[in-house]
């Protein structure tokens, strides 16, 4: 009987233990797989917000204020008699937009306010004007209506108000500001797409700053990088990975591949400033030595990536080469090789994607300066796109922060159809064997 | 003949003797009954004469290219009479006489320097027709005796695949090359950087202001050179990061290999890897303009002062960059577990996080702390988030809330702009450099060294 009871009691205990414990197992099964929901969660929503904070700060960018115009190109008020090339030089657009200003808005008499009306447009409109009688000659002396950029606090000021009933003021006056809406209420002052955007260089002003520069820049920086890194790279890989005995030097040469991956991109950029530039004395700022370091940078990469490639290839083809008498060299350029090549260039393109995203080392060789023109040539001073969103994200001024952020919508869009096209590519030419 | 011109002469000087390579081989075959008598197929007779004709004088115009310049410039200031001393006292009377002879000089010169000038463009005149002579006469010379010994026996194949593989080679060296020239480049600096600054003060100084006098006689700072505030700075911002970094990537990749479907990886993985393609750049400007702010702006509302350049802001964004790498070097080293620890694991009754955290976790382990090493190394070589979101302040806090500064930041600050290249301020960077390069290197080849010794165990 008591043995009875004892064995009733311990079943029943036993019964709750195994109850418990099995909940709380269950439990934490619960907590480690949220856990782990909750980490994908957190990588995506940072993609997100990510993205998110880049485009609404920055979609923006891709259309600019500008304000309509009846500029009459008066010879007197021009100072010239003639269309040719010096008087062309030297005659005052600005005079003649400020009269068409004035025109517009009588009410302005005192010189402050003036001085307020005058700076509602760009000041870089007289350059637009000089252009269209450069191209128009007959227009000395005619009238016309014309429609030029804003300036940027104007801008910025007509953007907030699609947001908020009352806008951001910021810098712009109350004057200025009805002045804006009058234009406004009366269709003359008009959000129009960004030409300028893309078809200028940097400059001091945002509502003229563009990235063609830059983006030119970062062309002919890629076309280099390119044409060294990946010659040498496949042919690095072919070695270690078809002729390369196995010793101590090969090993040495592996290690080193492997290390230059983890070196931070930045001392590159000092190898490339005491190497390429003080000691080569190759021009500063140029794509050539930008390239030239980008290579270095981006040939562990593409050896990398190479290897695996031609590692992939099954070792029956080469058998079968041999078989039919071929050397190694032929086995190897003949078979191999061709059999190996998409996934090279998709390496090859993975490579380029993030050499094009590098800025630390181009900073250090200075492809940092302020870039206006667009470069000719691999040995022109010119920038590239990083790094004018890192000297744009550095400016004080408001309206660079919508123009920052749209170069980096340019810069991921690219990015992201190289990345695509690297795995389309890789989809595509896969093979089985 | 300008560079460009010459190339492009030698580049058809090299298909001229491709193609009579060929044709010899072919003419000698026809007589002795074929192309089977050749000992080569002919392309390789085409290839064999093109290399001999190519190799040297590029490699040759190489050289030249290289040297040619200080040569001319040593010339020209040995002909200059009480010519300065010092290095940047000659490098302004070089370009002064460089700017002269291109006729960019407005305004007076001295009868000195136009003589100088003139016997510059002379030099330039004089080396580009020797260089261009050289050159031709060369591969001229070079192909026409490579044709001579175009005959059947010739095993042009042979000799063809050594010189292929002897380029192959030198490619792969590259690699050594690279390395070498970041040692020379950052030690040689480095070593004239200790020579005006004791090693010592630089490892274990507490303060870092590296602005000094340009000139003996300027008043100005003496300039402080100990990098501790440097480095706990950059220690800061990359622990911050790896706090961020490692639990959210180790459980994605844990979560990813273990938990979700097919189509929940397909969806989601891509996705992370997105953050690994995002250009640094942009996250600097995002932790700069967004998240700076915004953790300011937090502080304040609960009492706490932050600055608008915390190492918290630049430490988080750093963390996010970093999720994907750790994810992916986690997911590989997982699924390299056997699928019988887990189905021996289960088998016993065990739940399936009982199975992660006390069989897979624990044969993952080494390859897992290697790929936080290789983490480590990144985050501490990072440059451009914290140049745009950390601030320049050489501050010895614990803080999170206050502006750090670190080596990367010292790095581009030092050596971006117009600097004396000889200057302690700018030498710093290098030093900085080396700091750099041997933590990173160390901490990589720790890394490598535990992924190789204990992956051994289940291969």
């Amino acid at each position: 009987m008591t043995d009875q009871n004892h064995t009733n009691l311990t079943q029943q205990q036993v019964r709750e233990r195994i109850a418990t414990r099995l909940a709380s197992r269950h439990r934490k099964e619960k907590i480690f797989r949220g856990f782990g929901i909750a980490s994908i969660a957190f990588g995506v929503l940072a993609v997100l917000v990510l993205f998110t904070d880049i485009i609404s700060k920055g979609s923006s960018a891709f259309v600019q204020s500008q304000i309509q115009l009846q500029v009459n190109y008066d010879p007197v008020e021009l100072g010239i008699d003639k269309v040719d090339q010096e008087s062309l030089a030297w005659a005052n657009f600005d005079g003649v937009i400020r009269a068409a200003l004035r025109e517009r808005f009588p009410e302005a008499t005192s010189r402050s306010e003036k001085r307020e009306l005058y700076s509602l447009v760009s000041s870089g409109a007289g350059f637009y004007l000089r252009e269209r009688l450069k191209n128009d000659p007959a227009l000395l002396g005619q009238s016309e209506t014309v429609w030029v950029n804003a300036d940027d606090d104007v801008d910025t000021y007509v953007k907030s108000l699609s947001k908020s009933k009352d806008g951001f003021l910021g810098r712009t006056s109350e004057q200025k500001a009805v002045w804006i809406n009058t234009l406004r209420d009366s269709g003359e002052l008009k959000k129009r797409f960004n030409k300028t955007f893309f078809t200028n260089g940097d400059s001091r002003e945002p509502e003229q700053a563009g990235i063609r520069a830059a983006l030119v820049g970062s062309l002919l920086t890629m076309l280099v990088t390119l044409a060294l890194s990946f010659p040498i790279g496949v042919a690095a890989a072919i070695y270690l990975e078809e002729f390369a005995p196995k010793n101590r030097w090969t090993d040495l040469i592996e290690v080193n591949i492997n290390n230059l991956a983890a070196v931070p991109s930045i001392v590159f950029g000092l190898l490339g400033l005491a190497i390429f530039i003080n000691f080569f004395e190759l021009p500063r700022s140029a794509p050539l030595v930008g390239g030239l370091v980008l290579t270095l940078m981006t040939l562990p990469t593409i050896i990398i990536s190479s290897r695996a490639s031609l590692k992939s290839v099954p070792p029956s083809i080469r058998e079968a080469a041999m078989g039919m008498g071929a050397s190694r060299m032929q086995v190897v350029l003949h078979h191999v090789l061709p059999l190996a090549m998409p996934g090279m260039l998709t390496g090859a393109i993975i490579g380029m994607a993030q050499a094009l995203g590098e800025t630390a080392p181009l900073l250090m060789i200075g492809m940092v300066a302020f870039i206006v023109d667009v470069p000719h040539g691999v040995t022109d001073p010119s920038t590239v796109l990083p790094v004018q969103i890192f000297l744009w994200a550095d400016s004080p001024e408001r309206a660079f922060v919508e123009r920052t952020s749209a170069a980096i919508m340019v810069l991921l869009a690219v990015l992201i159809t190289m990345n695509t096209c690297a795995v389309w590519l890789r989809k595509k030419l896969e093979r089985r064997w | 003949m300008q560079t460009p011109t010459l190339f492009a002469l030698l580049l058809l000087l090299i298909l001229v003797a491709y193609g009579t390579g060929f044709s010899r081989a072919i003419g000698a075959a026809r007589s002795r009954g074929g192309i089977r008598s050749l000992a080569s197929l002919p392309s390789y007779y085409g290839v064999h004469t093109a290399l001999w004709c190519g190799l040297p004088a590029l490699v040759i115009l190489g050289v030249w290219l290289a040297f040619d310049d200080a040569i001319i410039r040593a010339l020209v200031l040995g002909g200059v009479a009480d010519r300065p001393e010092s290095l940047s006292g000659q490098n302004l009377l070089y370009a002064q006489i460089q700017n002269l002879a291109a006729g960019n000089l407005v305004g007076e010169s001295t009868p000195q320097l136009s003589a100088a000038a003139a016997h510059l463009n002379s030099l330039r005149n004089s080396g580009q027709w020797l260089q261009t002579a050289l050159i031709l006469i060369l591969a001229v010379g070079l192909g026409a005796y490579a044709l001579m010994r175009v005959t059947p026996e010739l095993r042009a194949r042979e000799k063809v695949e050594k010189v292929l593989r002897a380029i192959l080679l030198m490619c792969a060296c590259a690699a050594i090359f690279t390395t070498v020239g970041i040692l020379m480049s950052v030690l040689f600096e480095s070593l004239r950087f200790f020579q005006a600054v004791p090693v010592s003060e630089f490892l274990f100084g507490l303060h870092w202001s590296p602005q000094m006098a340009m000139r003996a006689d300027q008043v100005g700072s003496s300039g402080a050179f100990g990098a501790v505030p440097l480095f706990t700075g950059t220690l800061m911002v990359s622990a911050i990061a790896m706090l961020v970094a490692v639990p959210v990537g180790l459980m994605s990749a844990i979560y990813l290999a273990e938990y979700a479907s097919n189509r929940v990886r397909s969806f989601a993985k891509p996705l992370i890897e997105i953050l690994a393609g995002v250009p640094t750049v942009v996250y600097g400007f995002f932790a700069a303009l967004t998240v700076a702010p915004f953790i300011r702006d937090l502080a304040q509302s609960v009492g706490l002062e932050a600055s608008s350049e915390s190492a918290l802001a630049a430490g988080l964004v750093m963390g996010v960059m970093i999720i994907p790498f750790i994810s992916s070097l986690s997911d590989d080293v997982i699924n390299a577990v056997p699928q019988s620890l887990r189905d021996g694991a289960l088998g016993l009754g065990s739940t399936r996080s009982e199975t992660v955290r006390k069989v897979v976790i624990p044969a993952a382990l080494p390859g897992i702390v290697g790929g936080v090493l290789l983490a480590v190394s990144r985050a501490i070589g990072e440059t451009m988030i914290v140049v745009m979101a950390a601030g320049l302040a050489a501050n010895l806090t614990a803080n999170p809330l206050e502006s750090v500064t670190t080596v990367t930041v010292q790095i581009v600050t030092l050596l971006v702009g117009d600097q004396e290249f000889d200057s302690p301020k700018t030498l710093a960077a290098f030093a900085l450099g080396l700091m750099l390069f041997v933590s990173t290197l160390i901490l990589n080849f720790i890394a490598l060294h535990v992924v190789k010794k204990y992956r051994e165990q289940y291969d």
